[in-house]
């Protein structure tokens, strides 16, 4: 076989096109957020309006949930006749209880009947199966404007796009949908564990910023003081598993209804927040937030995010610029042991395969540390710091 | 459609590119002194998602890297994609490529009867490359209300409805239509289009299944998969699952239209083409073959038993995005078993639940090695014991028996026995970037526990997909490159059946050399051991098993077989089938370290850090 190294030896890239981008951190920038029903319905704000956080944008109703009568089966009779039996026609409401086919004979005598278990409305019936859906009511869905902001864009029907001046910060990992509230710090520092006795009353509604670790007692005292949101560096696996009572397989999260939005910046295990995620929650404390702990990391990644809406200068025009590719100088940090968490900048970007620890060849680059030391990583295990 | 640009005597370059769940890998061919070969690898990671959203981005950064390292400029210069056909300075002369990206191709099938329809459906679609989500069927012991929230919540790229035979069953076929029209479910991808609907059921149906979903879905009418009950057809359902995969489900994803426009050839699912791979391995040795892939996502196993092919497809086994999925189901003793030194269950689960959230990092250390090819072993083994409730006879047929003939439609158990598996194949990311061709050896031997004398294979970087899908149009190609550049022939594995206690006689084996050279070894109940035997090289053995123990002709009888040579050898595995771990945990540890020094299977200063 043709061996890459051998082709390569001693060269160096001048740039490097494969990356993980680094989660974003920013102090200020332009937020854009579309806001979307999963199903047509209508919009309720223009083009121009300033909305709050709760603000209602869009509403629709989606279809009830269908029920089956196995209506022939239940009078004991064959599905052919359904027609004949009905008393309701299709469109017709019907309350739960109600008699939705019958079959009478002897004047009465013999009476068989299928009534509806919900209320609802008549969908359709079967003469082949002998069945009868009813359809519940339909359930009203809205989607509110989750942070404070100017309306930029109507999508008729859909929903809307409103865009605030605002700190961004993504998080590795989070549970628990959108939430709003006072951003609060705890902890002096990025590596200060949060414990339950640095919770009480007084944080109620409030997002509360620990430092590198968060226990599961502080995690239960959170949820009984009604702390609306949590911002830490880690949480050991084991812990959260035991919170939500059940092991995730595959990291889709954001649906869990567990009265508390849960949002880790670094990973699992004690980990310290990173300084410039800490300084920057540090920088806006006492503002209100929205955060999300939505997290997909597969079809699709979303990670969580705390938003902090401010009116200072921004620097940066859009949210959603990519970064330039990996060159020597790009800040990065390292993502996988040894040396998780550390932070330094990229010396150079050998481009033949190199021997790690492991023994495994792989494409490396040099990253000089903060305290100036230079180590060799797969390129794969660093993020880019996006500045 | 394919597009050939040049007539395959002109070419002389070929880029194929696997946009997996986790990493596009391009992988790029020439022809030299008149033989196909591979030159180079490229890989970035896939740019399916957010702030992406266009694959193309991805195969661009592989492509660029495989520029890099060869000198050949393959991406057009005005910035359009891939160069077809090559000008003499720039481009390739064929680009073909697989997908699994953005979750692959996630269905539905729903059939009658749960063992019978439902489930040559369900093979139907994995055998098109699909992960499938649910098997619905009539008995399967849900409320029809249950039924209608798992179809309204889990939002499948298709749905395949199979049922009744040809004049058979119509009530229940009907019924089932009427859930999936009750639950009106939704694509995933996009909500502007109609989800498609292949039906492949009792043909006497297709009116009126045409007018109950023809205006709500994209329906497609096809051959009914069972016609009969006797006979399973699935081949027109996975035509048609695979024509619709392109039409509505690629198109929708994104960046996959650019993409579409770049190939000469359709995208195939990388099942699909990995399929296809472990498919020509059969057929070039007539053999019983057992193939795996192990991905970041998912786990597919495809077996090839007397000449019939099945496909599975664990969705939620895999090396990345699964990996916390792997824990899950294995539990985290299971991990814990197949690592030689201490670790606390916590930071276990830690370094798995991180790899979760940062799925495109490597190993870079043996600690973290080790670990990831302890949940490999895992993976691998959940994802054989899946595929075993696939492959299965057809249930409902009358089966000839000594004691006549018995309608039997209790389930039936597989038909996928490790003594009749004569070569076991596997591809993936973990296996094929072990440092050590003996690691994946042992990690395919410790998940699938060969019996009797097993040829093991394995891909060398990572390129069954991209054989797979050329050999769809450029056979010799593929198969020059696949039998030089790809397959790996890691050796044999002679692994006698049954158990004992340590240090007990279980089997001798007299190896006879081409050159003529004979050795014999005694092998204790225990024991593992290696003997050299090069690639491409082959050894007569004779295998005597010990009362008790069976490697193909029954307990206590003698085999003769012929043992191929490879990388790592022939392994002589007397450590008991069904392979049993010891709970204790100071012997288990010891016994693994016995282990991995008879194979030296890592670098044993840094192991000794470890312990």
């Amino acid at each position: 076989m043709s061996s890459v190294t051998e082709k390569s030896e001693g060269r160096v890239s001048k740039e490097a096109h494969a990356y993980t981008p680094g989660l974003k951190v920013k102090r200020s920038m332009i937020v854009r957020k579309t806001r979307l029903l999963p199903i047509p319905g209508d919009v309720l704000v223009k083009l121009g309006d300033d909305v709050e956080s709760d603000t209602i944008v869009a509403r629709t109703e989606a279809p009830g949930e269908p029920h089956i009568i196995e209506a022939t089966n239940i009078m004991g009779l064959d599905s052919e006749g359904l027609p004949r039996y009905m008393v309701k026609k299709v469109g017709d409401r019907v309350n739960k209880n109600e008699v939705v086919a019958q079959w009478i004979a002897f004047f009465g005598l013999i009476k068989r009947i299928a009534s509806s278990p919900i209320d609802g409305t008549v969908e359709s019936f079967s003469d082949s199966t002998g069945r009868v859906i009813v359809r519940e009511d339909p359930i009203p869905i809205e989607v509110a404007a989750y942070i404070p902001g100017k309306i930029v864009e109507i999508i008729p029907n859909m929903g809307v796009s409103l865009e605030t001046n605002a700190a961004f910060i993504q998080g590795i990992f989070g549970i628990g949908g959108g939430r709003h509230g006072q951003l609060t710090l705890l902890v002096g520092s990025p590596d200060e564990i949060l414990t339950d006795d640095m919770i009480s009353s007084e944080y109620e509604g409030k997002i509360i910023v620990g430092g590198s670790f968060i226990t599961i007692e502080a995690l239960k005292k959170a949820i009984e003081k009604r702390v609306t949101g949590i911002v830490v560096g880690g949480i050991d696996a084991a812990d959260l598993t035991k919170f939500l009572g059940y092991e995730i397989g595959v990291a889709i999260t954001g649906e869990e209804e567990i009265g508390i939005t849960l949002i880790i910046t670094e990973g699992f295990g004690e980990m310290s927040m990173s300084q410039r995620t800490f300084d920057l929650l540090k920088r806006f404390e006492g503002y209100m937030a929205s955060m999300n702990g939505a997290t997909q990391i597969r079809a699709g990644v979303i990670r969580p995010e705390i938003i902090i809406p401010h009116e200072e200068s921004f620097e940066q025009a859009s949210g959603d610029e990519l970064a330039a590719g990996m060159v020597p100088g790009t800040p990065v940090r390292i993502i996988r042991m040894p040396h998780f968490g550390a932070i330094g900048k990229v010396v150079s970007l050998p481009v033949e395969l190199q021997q790690v620890g492991s023994e495994s060849y792989m494409r490396v680059l040099e990253v000089e540390l903060d305290d100036g030391k230079v180590v060799t990583v797969p390129r794969a295990n660093v993020e880019i710091i996006e500045e | 459609m394919t597009i050939i640009r040049k007539s395959k005597e002109e070419m002389q370059h070929i880029l194929a590119t696997d946009v997996g769940s986790t990493t596009t890998k391009a992988r790029f061919f020439i022809k030299r002194d008149g033989e196909w070969r591979f030159l180079a690898a490229g890989e970035a990671p896939t740019t399916v998602e957010t702030p992406y959203e266009d694959v193309t981005l991805g195969v661009r950064n592989a492509v660029r890297e495989v520029e890099e390292l060869t000198g050949h400029r393959i991406l057009s210069e005005d910035g359009s994609g891939i160069a077809v056909p090559y000008d003499g300075k720039v481009g390739v002369d064929l680009y073909c490529t697989t997908s699994s990206a953005g979750g692959g191709l996630q269905m539905m099938v729903a059939g009658v009867v749960l063992s019978m329809t439902a489930e040559s459906a369900n093979r139907a679609a994995l055998g098109a490359g699909a992960i499938v989500m649910d098997v619905m069927a009539v008995d399967d012991g849900r409320q029809s209300y249950q039924k209608i929230a798992r179809l309204r919540s889990l939002r499948p790229d298709m749905i395949l409805l199979a049922g009744g035979t040809d004049g058979g069953a119509s009530t229940h076929v009907i019924k089932i239509v009427e859930l999936v029209n009750a639950a009106e479910p939704k694509p995933r991808l996009g909500v502007d289009y109609k989800l498609p609907i292949v039906y492949a059921g009792n043909k006497v149906l297709r009116p009126q299944i045409e007018k109950m979903m023809g205006e709500n879905f994209a329906l497609t009418i096809v051959d009914n998969l069972r016609p009969v009950l006797k006979v399973e057809n699935t081949e027109p359902a996975r035509t048609a699952v695979h024509e619709l995969f392109m039409e509505h489900v690629m198109s929708h994803a994104p960046g996959y239209t650019k993409l579409m426009k770049w190939t000469d050839v359709d995208i195939m699912p990388t099942p699909a083409g990995e399929g296809m791979a472990i498919q020509l391995i059969a057929n070039t040795y007539k053999r019983n073959v057992l193939g795996v892939g192990l991905g970041g996502a998912t786990t597919n196993v495809y077996s090839i038993v007397e000449g019939r092919f099945v496909r599975s497809v664990s969705a939620n086994l895999g090396m990345s995005y699964s990996i916390c999925n792997v824990l899950k189901e294995a539990g985290i003793h299971n991990i814990i078993h197949w690592i030689p030194f201490e670790l606390d269950e916590k930071d276990l689960e830690n370094r798995l639940y991180n790899k979760m959230i940062r799925p495109t990092t490597l190993p870079h250390t043996l600690e973290e090695l080790i670990i990831e090819q302890a949940v490999a072993r895992e993976a691998l083994r959940l994802g054989l014991e899946h595929h075993k409730t696939i492959a299965t006879r057809l249930k409902g047929v009358k089966i000839d028996r000594d004691t006549g003939y018995i309608f039997d439609q209790k389930l039936e158990e597989t038909y996928i026995k490790m003594m009749i598996i004569d070569i076991i194949a596997g591809t993936g990311g973990l296996l094929s970037h072990a440092p050590r061709r003996l690691q994946s050896m042992l990690i395919l031997t410790d998940a699938f526990q060969p019996e009797g004398v097993t040829r093991m294979f394995q891909d060398s970087v990572f390129m069954m997909p991209h054989l797979g899908v050329l050999s769809t149009v450029h056979r010799e190609a593929a198969w020059s490159i696949f039998d030089k550049d790809c397959l790996v022939r890691l050796g044999t594995v002679i692994a006698p059946a049954g158990t004992g206690s340590p240090g007990e006689p279980v089997m001798t084996v007299e190896l006879e050399m081409l050159d003529g050279e004979t050795m014999k070894e005694e092998m204790k109940f225990g024991e593992i051991k290696r003997i050299d035997l090069a690639e491409r090289k082959e050894a007569k053995a004779l295998i005597t098993p010990h009362k008790g123990y069976d490697v193909g002709d029954g307990p206590g009888h003698m085999v003769e077989s012929m043992a191929m040579g490879g990388v790592t050898g022939i392994i002589l595995d007397a450590r008991g089938r069904p392979l049993h771990l010891p709970e204790e945990e100071g012997v288990r540890k010891e016994m693994l370290l016995k282990w991995i020094h008879a194979l030296d299977l890592y670098p044993e200063d840094k192991l000794k850090e470890l312990l």
